[in-house]
C-alpha cells in the first residue's frame, strides 16, 4: 500500500507518546531567516494612477524559523500578518529584504530574489493551509483532483500512482480515501480543512505556512484539527509558521511567538516566557485583552485605548506610543530597535529592560 | 434565587423555516428566563439556533421562518403604571404593539455590524429618528440624547462622528456607534448577538468593559450570544449552552463552567486549548461535526457524537430539559427520565 | 507505516465518516456532482426557463433544415397570389384524424381590380406529413424532396399558405422558416464572436492588469459611450452595395459583435480580478501550476457558466438589432431572408391593414426574444450553485 512512498520520503512515522506536553524536537538549523522584509502597497490616485503613498504593510520585519519548530505571528487585524506570510511564499513580490531559505539539498536560496520561473521548482518545498475552508478549495474539482494537481505539476504524471497517493494522504488527515470522487461541497468546514491540508501535505513539502487555519472552524472541531497539525508535525518533521489571532491557540501549538503591531515586530520569545513575562507593553495589553475561559479568572485588567493606527499613516517614533502607558519622550521621537534583550529574547522598546509587566500563567 | 417574575420568560418556543428542500427546525423547543439585572449568555456552535431565538423573541424572522409554537412572555408596565405580562408569540409582527417594544424595550446589536447602519444616511440621523420613534421628544433634544450617548460609549469627537457615516468609522467605532443606538431609548433588555466577533481582541476588550459598565449603570438585562467560551465566562452570570437547536444545560455561570453537567458541555470545554494546559497535547476531541439541518439525527441531538450515549434511549427519544440540583437544568438522560413527548 | 496506525488515523475521521455512513443514496449522489450537474438540476426547477429552453431548440432545429419545414419555395413569385391570407389547418375530417386544410378561391373584384382571396370551406386540401415537395439538398449532404407537411397530392393546383403570401406572392411560413435560419444564426454567431473577443480581452485586462488593463478598459469605454444606432448605420452604409447577400450577412455579424463585446468584456475582466484574489488560485499558484494551466483549468471553469448566462441574454439583443437594422434595409437585404427582411413587407399602415399577416414574423421576433431572455435568466440563477 501506500506506506511504501511515505516512510522513505518522510523519514518514517514514530507515533510519539501524545499525552505528555513535548516541545517539538527542532534543531538550531534555521530553515527561513527573514531578514528586512518590506511589503509596501502603493496608494494610487487620479487618471494617471499616480503613487500617493504607501500602506506599509510589512516594514523591516527580521526573524527566522529553525527546522522542525513552530514559530507563532499573532497580532491584531490588519497589521500585516497575512502579508509577511505571502511573501515568505513569494506569492507576493517583497518590496525590499532578504527571505533565505536552506533547501533540500542544504544550499542556502534568497527567495526574494527569485523569477517565477525560478521558483517553480522551490515550491514543493513550502506550501500553505488557509483560513477560509470554504474558498480554499476549488469547487468544481474533486478532491482527486484538488489533492492531486500539486503532485502531478511537480512531476508525478501518472494516474495511479497519484490515485495511490491521493488516498495514502486522505487517510493520513483522517478521510476515507473513497471519498476522492467526491466534490468539496460534500463535506463540511472541519473536513474541508483537512482535504486543504492533504493538499499541502501532497509534495512533501518542509515548511508550512498555516494562516489562521482554525479560525473559522467550529469550537468543537478547532481541537481536531489542531490534534492532527501537532501529529502531523511529529511525523513528517514539518516546519510551521502559525498565523493566528486566539493567543490560547497559539500558546498550545506554539514554540516560538513572534508579535506584530502595524507591520512590525514588536517581540519575540519562547511561548511560555513570552505569556508568562512579556517585555513589550502592548504583548501584555494583548495577553489581558483574552478573555479567559474560566469566571473565576478575570481578566481585562490592562485597558487598552484608542484604535491601531492606519499602516499608510503610522505615529512617528515607537509606533506603539500613542496607545502605552509608558510612553516617554524618547518614545515619540525614536523608532525602537528590535534587539535581544535576553537569549531567543527579542523585542522593540525603549523601556523593555525596566518594566515589570504582568503575564498571563 | 429570584421569585420575582422574569423579565422575558420563553417557553418551549419553536421556530422553522419551511424551505422547498425541506424544513429547518432552527429552534426546537428552547426555555428560559431572563431577570432584570442579568447578563444572559447563550453559547453553542455556528447554526444552533442562537440568533433566530432572538429573532424570535424581536418577531423579526424573515419568511420561509416561522414561529411555529411556544410562548415569548415580556413583563412591562402598562401606561397606568401596572404591571402586565403579555405573550408576543400572540403579537402580530407588524402590529403598533410589537414596534413599540422592538427598539424601546427590547433592543437588538446584531451580528453583522454592518447591517446596523443604513450606508446612506449619518449615523446622528439614524439614531435620532430612532430616539423621535419611541419618544415624545422634539428633534433637537433628541440629537442631544443622541450626542449624551456617543458620550456615554467613549466615543471621541462626539459632535463629529453624528454627522458620520457608518462606513467612515473604524471597526470599533462602529460598534460603539451600534451600541449607542441600540441603548438610546433605554431598552429594558438589550440583545447583543455576537457583538465582539467582527472586532479584534483589544477592541473586544473595550466593548466588554462598556456593555459591563452601561449594565450596571442602567440596570438593564443583557442577553449576550457568542460562541466564544472565554467571553461568556469572563461576561455572563448565567449561560444557556445549544445544539441543534435546543437547550442542553443552563445554570449559573460558575456552575458551567466548573460543573457541567451535559456531556456536550463537558466535552467542549475539554476541547478547547486554555491558558493554563501544558502545551502541545492532544487535546480531546468532539468526533465528527454538527449534522447538516437537514438530517438532524433522532432522539437526542448529541447522541451520535456523545461518549456516554445510552443505547435504545439516547438514540430514540429526546430528553426534556430539567432542573437538577438547585440552579441547573439539564436535558440528558443521564440525569433524568424526562423526555419530550413526541 | 502499519496497520495499526493506520487504524489509529482513521479514527479521527471515522465519527466523521459516521455522516457518510448514514447518507442516503441521493446524498452520495449530490458528493459526486459536477458543477454542471448542479447547474443543471438548479435550472432544471425553474419551469419557465425550461419550457423556454425547449423553444428554442425548436427554432434551431428549424434553423438546421428550414427546408425541410418549408412547404414552398421561398422565392417562387408570383403576382397573382399576392396577399393571400392564412388558412388554418383543421385536424379533424368529422371525427377521423386526417388533417386538412380549406382551399383559398380568389375573385377579382371589378371596381378596384384587386383580387379578393376567400376561405372554402366546402373545398377541402388533404394534408399530408412526410410528404413530397421541392427538391432540396438535406443539411447540405444529400438530395431529396421530403417535407415535414404539404398537400396530399404534390403535383395539383392546392397550396398550402399556412402564414398567406405576401405581396408578390411568395409563401411566407416558408419564408419564415429561412429567415429563422438568418435571424437566429446572426445573434448566435455574432454573440458567439463577441464572447471570444470579450474573453480574450477582458481576460488580458484582468489578468495582466497594468497599461494594457488600461488601454482596454479606455477602449471599451469609448465604444460604450458611442450611440450605437449612428455607428450601425455608419458602418452598414459602408459596405459596399455590390456584396453578395452571405457577404453582407457575415458583415453584418462582425459588426454586431464588434460593438457588443464590450459588455461581456468588463464582465470577465470583473471575474478575472476577483478570483485572482481568491485562495484556490493563490494555492494552484503556490502549488507551482503554470499561469496557462491557472486561467485554463481555475479561472475560465469558475466563470464559464456566468458567461453562458450573460451570452444567452446577449443574443435576443443582437436579434433585435438585426432585425432592426434589416428591416430599415440597412442590414441583410433581399433575396436574403431573414425576419427584418420579412418585416419589411409590413412597413406600411396599409398593407397591415390589409395583410395583418405579414406581421407574423414580429411575434417569432417576441416569442424569440422572451425564450432567451427566460432561459438567460434561469441560467443566470443557477450558474453558481456553490452560494452558502
Ligand atoms: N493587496 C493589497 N493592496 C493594498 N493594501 C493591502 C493589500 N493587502 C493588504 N493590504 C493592507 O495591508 C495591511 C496588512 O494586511 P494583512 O492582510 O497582512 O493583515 P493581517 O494581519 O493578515 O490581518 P487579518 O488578521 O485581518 O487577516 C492592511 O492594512 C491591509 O489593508
Ligand atoms: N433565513 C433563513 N432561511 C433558512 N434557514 C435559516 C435562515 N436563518 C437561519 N437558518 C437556519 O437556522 C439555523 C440556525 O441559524 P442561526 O442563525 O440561529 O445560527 P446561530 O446559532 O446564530 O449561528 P452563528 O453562530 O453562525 O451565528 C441554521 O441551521 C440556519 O441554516
Ligand atoms: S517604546 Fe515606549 S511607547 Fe513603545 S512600547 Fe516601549 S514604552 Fe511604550
Ligand atoms: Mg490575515
Ligand atoms: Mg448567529
Amino acid at each position: 500500500m501506500g506506506q511504501l512512498f511515505l516512510v522513505p520520503r518522510w523519514g518514517g512515522g514514530r507515533v510519539t507518546n501524545h499525552q505528555t506536553s513535548q516541545p517539538s524536537n527542532y534543531s538550531t538549523i534555521k530553515l527561513l531567516e527573514v531578514k528586512n522584509l518590506k511589503k509596501y502597497f502603493p496608494i494610487r490616485k487620479g487618471f494617471f494612477r499616480k503613487t500617493v503613498g504607501n500602506v506599509r504593510a510589512v516594514d523591516d520585519v527580521s526573524f527566522f524559523i529553525n527546522e522542525g519548530e513552530t514559530l507563532g505571528l499573532v497580532g491584531e487585524s490588519g497589521c500585516g500578518k497575512t502579508t509577511a506570510s505571502r511573501c515568505i511564499l513569494r506569492a507576493h513580490a517583497p518590496t525590499a529584504g532578504e527571505l533565505l531559505f536552506r533547501t533540500k539539498e542544504g544550499s542556502l536560496v534568497d527567495l526574494a530574489k527569485l523569477t517565477r520561473a525560478q521558483l517553480r521548482p522551490l515550491r514543493s518545498q513550502m506550501q500553505m493551509i488557509f483560513q477560509d475552508p470554504y474558498g480554499s478549495l476549488n469547487p468544481r474539482m474533486t478532491l482527486f483532483d484538488i489533492v492531486g494537481e500539486p503532485m502531478y505539476v511537480n512531476g508525478v504524471k501518472d494516474r495511479k500512482e497519484r490515485v495511490e497517493r491521493v488516498a495514502e494522504l486522505l487517510r493520513l488527515v483522517g478521510l476515507r480515501p473513497e471519498y476522492m470522487q467526491r466534490y468539496p461541497h460534500a463535506f463540511s468546514g472541519g473536513q474541508r480543512q483537512r482535504i486543504g491540508i492533504a493538499r499541502a501535505l501532497s509534495v512533501n513539502p518542509r515548511l508550512v505556512v498555516a494562516d489562521e487555519p482554525v479560525s473559522a472552524l467550529d469550537v468543537s472541531v478547532q481541537a481536531q484539527i489542531l490534534n492532527l497539525m501537532l501529529d502531523l508535525q511529529k511525523r513528517l518533521n514539518l516546519t510551521y509558521l502559525f498565523v493566528a489571532h486566539n493567543l490560547s491557540v497559539v500558546r498550545h501549538i506554539c514554540d516560538r511567538v513572534a508579535v506584530m503591531y502595524v507591520g512590525k515586530l514588536v517581540e519575540m520569545a519562547n511561548t511560555l516566557e513570552l505569556y508568562a513575562a512579556p517585555k513589550h507593553p502592548y504583548t501584555a495589553a494583548l495577553m489581558s485583552a483574552v478573555p479567559v475561559a474560566d469566571p473565576r479568572i478575570k481578566t481585562g485588567n490592562v485597558e487598552l485605548k484608542g484604535e491601531v493606527p492606519s499602516p499608510a499613516n503610522p505615529p512617528s517614533g515607537c509606533y506603539f506610543h500613542p496607545r502605552c502607558e509608558f510612553a516617554v519622550e524618547v518614545c515619540r521621537k525614536d523608532a525602537p530597535v528590535f534587539r535581544e534583550i535576553t537569549p531567543n529574547h527579542f523585542v522593540a522598546c525603549h523601556r523593555a529592560d525596566e518594566l515589570r509587566l504582568p503575564g498571563i500563567a | 434565587m429570584n421569585n420575582e417574575t422574569p423579565l422575558l420568560s420563553v417557553r418551549d418556543l419553536k421556530t422553522y423555516f419551511m424551505m422547498d428542500e425541506g424544513v429547518v427546525k432552527a429552534v426546537d423547543g428552547v426555555t428560559f428566563d431572563v431577570y432584570a439585572g442579568q447578563i444572559f449568555g447563550i453559547v453553542g456552535e455556528s447554526g444552533c439556533g442562537k440568533s433566530v431565538t432572538m429573532k424570535a423573541v424581536l418577531r423579526i424572522v424573515e419568511p420561509p421562518g416561522k414561529i411555529v409554537s411556544g410562548q415569548i412572555l415580556l413583563k412591562r408596565k402598562t401606561a397606568n403604571g401596572e404591571e402586565q405580562v403579555i405573550d408576543l408569540a400572540q403579537l402580530n409582527a407588524n402590529s403598533k404593539a410589537m414596534r413599540d417594544i422592538r427598539g424601546a424595550e427590547i433592543a437588538l446589536i446584531p451580528q453583522e455590524p454592518m447591517a446596523a447602519f443604513s450606508p446612506v444616511h449619518t449615523v446622528g440621523d439614524q439614531i435620532v429618528e430612532a430616539i423621535l420613534l419611541h419618544q415624545n421628544v422634539s428633534r433637537r433634544e433628541a440629537r442631544t440624547i443622541a450626542l449624551q450617548m456617543f458620550k456615554d460609549v467613549g466615543i471621541p469627537m462626539p459632535e463629529q462622528r453624528l454627522d458620520e457615516y457608518s462606513w467612515q468609522l473604524s471597526g470599533g467605532l462602529r460598534q460603539r456607534a451600534i451600541i449607542a443606538m441600540a441603548l438610546s431609548c433605554n431598552p429594558r433588555l438589550l440583545i447583543a448577538d455576537e457583538p465582539t466577533t467582527a472586532v479584534d481582541v483589544t477592541t473586544q476588550a473595550q466593548v466588554l468593559r462598556l456593555l459591563r459598565r452601561l449594565q450596571e449603570q442602567r440596570h438593564a438585562a443583557i442577553i449576550f450570544i457568542t460562541h466564544d467560551l472565554g467571553v461568556i465566562a469572563q461576561m455572563a452570570s448565567y449561560v444557556m449552552v445549544m445544539y441543534l437547536g435546543l437547550v442542553m444545560e443552563q445554570g449559573p455561570v460558575d456552575e458551567i463552567f466548573h460543573a457541567p453537567k451535559h456531556p456536550y458541555t463537558q466535552a467542549l470545554l475539554r476541547s478547547i486549548p486554555t491558558i493554563t494546559m501544558t502545551p502541545r497535547v492532544n487535546l480531546p476531541t468532539i468526533s465528527g461535526s454538527i449534522p447538516h439541518p437537514f438530517n438532524k439525527p433522532r432522539g437526542c441531538p448529541f447522541h451520535p457524537r456523545c461518549e456516554k450515549f445510552i443505547a435504545g434511549k439516547c438514540d430514540t427519544r429526546i430528553p426534556a430539559l430539567q432542573p437538577i440540583g438547585e440552579k441547573q437544568w439539564v436535558s440528558c438522560f443521564l440525569y433524568h427520565d424526562g423526555e419530550v413527548a413526541a | 507505516m502499519s496497520q495499526m496506525e493506520n487504524e489509529q488515523q482513521m479514527k479521527n475521521g471515522d465519527a466523521e465518516n459516521l455522516g457518510a455512513v448514514l447518507a442516503s443514496k441521493a446524498e452520495e449522489r449530490v458528493s459526486v456532482a459536477s458543477n454542471w450537474k448542479l447547474v443543471w438540476w438548479r435550472f432544471r426547477k425553474n419551469k419557465l426557463a425550461l419550457l423556454s429552453a425547449l423553444v428554442l431548440i425548436a427554432f434551431y432545429i428549424v434553423v438546421l433544415v428550414p427546408d425541410f419545414f418549408a412547404t414552398q419555395d421561398p422565392e417562387a413569385t408570383d403576382a397573382k397570389l399576392a396577399f393571400i391570407p392564412t388558412q388554418g389547418i383543421n385536424l379533424l375530417d368529422g371525427s377521423n384524424f386526417s388533417p386538412w386544410a380549406p382551399a383559398v378561391v380568389g375573385k377579382r373584384n371589378p371596381v378596384t381590380l384587386r383580387m379578393e382571396w376567400k376561405i372554402d370551406e366546402t373545398k377541402k386540401i388533404p394534408i399530408r406529413f412526410f410528404t413530397a415537395g421541392f427538391e432540396y439538398k438535406f443539411l447540405g449532404l444529400f438530395e431529396t424532396n421530403l417535407h415535414l407537411l404539404g398537400p396530399a397530392d404534390p403535383k395539383s393546383e392546392d397550396r398550402l399558405y399556412l402564414f398567406g403570401t405576401d405581396r408578390l406572392g411568395r409563401d411566407q411560413w416558408s419564408r419564415m422558416m429561412y429567415g429563422t435560419r438568418t435571424s437566429m444564426t446572426v445573434g448566435l454567431v455574432s454573440v458567439l464572436l463577441s464572447v471570444i473577443l470579450g474573453v480574450l480581452l477582458g481576460g488580458i485586462s484582468g489578468y495582466f492588469g497594468g497599461w494594457l488593463d488600461l488601454i482596454i478598459q479606455r477602449l471599451i469605454e469609448l465604444l460604450q459611450s458611442l450611440p450605437t444606432i449612428p455607428i450601425w448605420l455608419a458602418m452598414t452604409a459602408a459596405l459596399p452595395q455590390d456584396w453578395r447577400p452571405d457577404q453582407v450577412f457575415f458583415a453584418i455579424t462582425i459588426i454586431l459583435a464588434f460593438i457588443g463585446w464590450t459588455t461581456l468584456g468588463r464582465e470577465v475582466r470583473g471575474r478575472f480580478l476577483s478570483l485572482r484574489e481568491e485562495d484556490f488560485v493563490l494555492a494552484a499558484d503556490l502549488a507551482g501550476c503554470s499561469r496557462f494551466r491557472i486561467i485554463t483549468r481555475h479561472m475560465v471553469p469558475a466563470f464559464m457558466s456566468h458567461i453562458i448566462a450573460t451570452s444567452t441574454l446577449a443574443i435576443p439583443v443582437m436579434i433585435v438589432s438585426e432585425t432592426s437594422l434589416s428591416f430599415l434595409g440597412l442590414g441583410i437585404r433581399p433575396p436574403a431572408i431573414s425576419w427584418g427582411v420579412l418585416l419589411q413587407e409590413a412597413q406600411n399602415i396599409q398593407t397591415i391593414a390589409q395583410a395583418p399577416w405579414l406581421l407574423v414574423p414580429g411575434v417569432f421576433v417576441i416569442i424569440a426574444v422572451l425564450a432567451f431572455n427566460l432561459v438567460g435568466d434561469g441560467l443566470r440563477d443557477a450558474a453558481d450553485p456553490y452560494g452558502h
